[in-house]
């Protein structure tokens, strides 16, 4: 695997760190490819759905991957950037019952979510069907807002979550590729922190 | 009886639920995640769980994209 480039001890870390990104669309596809960049060693990606036409505008997929599996297109990308990357993929629908299995031994699982009730489902079922894991959240990126009204916040002792709290993508006008790679950032960020031994937002 | 809700002092009904408190404060149940004294209550424990005086409320509520 390559090292990244911070020094033995945070390679070594981020080497070893597993990190789960709980659904794969405009969220998951960028906070994927920035943890892998920045050196994450095993990774667990998770999702149900089929890369679709209107997804190209913010997903982090090509007009070759219309009709693939998130799962199956993502792993591609994840692996031609780091070709010894320890991928594990779970193509399927998280509930509260296998949260905890498919994201087992990780140390932050990304809730990358689209569907509120979905968020609210597994961020419940990892602080509760876990002791150690901490969860990366995000709510509210959507529309052409402000960069700067979206933030990381530590909410719960093992919760963080990152957005501006309020923007609904089902109000206005929905997702932007730049915005919701804002919140991605934040989400990544949040996830290197923590790995590294950061606990502050 | 108070409750602090995110770190807001707030008034609910004596044997007012955490299911109660969601509904209160306007709150879609299956859209919130609760944290009651650092523990985390889960949708299915939320109707049984009674509040008691001085408790901190920590609450979460999403709204979509991702």
């Amino acid at each position: 695997m390559r090292r990244s480039p911070f020094g033995p001890d945070a390679s070594d870390r981020l080497a070893q760190a597993r990190v789960g990104i709980a659904g794969c669309g405009g969220m998951g596809s960028h906070v994927a490819t920035a943890l892998v960049r920045t050196g994450i060693g095993h990774i667990v990606i998770a999702d149900f759905d089929t890369v679709e036409e209107s997804n190209l505008f913010r997903q982090c997929y090509t007009p070759a991957d219309v009709g693939r599996r998130k799962t199956e297109a993502l792993s591609d990308r994840l692996l031609e950037i780091e070709p010894d990357l320890d991928l594990q993929v779970y193509d399927g629908a998280i509930t509260a019952d296998n949260a905890c299995d498919v994201f087992s031994g990780c140390d932050v699982v990304c809730e990358c979510f689209d569907r509120p009730e979905m968020k609210a489902m597994l961020v419940e079922s990892i602080l509760s069907g876990t002791s150690g894991t901490r969860v990366v959240s995000c709510s509210g990126m959507a529309g052409f807002g402000s960069s700067n009204d979206i933030v990381t916040g530590r909410r719960m002792s093992r919760l963080y979550v990152c957005g501006d709290g309020s923007s609904d993508s089902s109000d206005g006008p929905g997702l932007t590729a730049a915005r919701v790679m804002v919140c991605a950032g934040h989400v990544a960020n949040m996830t290197v922190r923590l790995v590294l031994g950061h606990d502050k937002p | 009886m108070i409750v602090t809700v995110n770190g807001t002092e707030t008034d609910v009904p004596e044997g007012a639920t955490a299911e109660d408190l969601v509904t209160l404060l306007g709150h879609r149940t299956d859209r919130v995640a609760l944290e009651i004294d650092g523990e985390i209550c889960p949708r299915y424990r939320r109707a049984s769980t009674v509040l008691r005086p001085g408790q901190r409320v920590e609450l979460v509520s999403f709204v979509g994209g991702g």
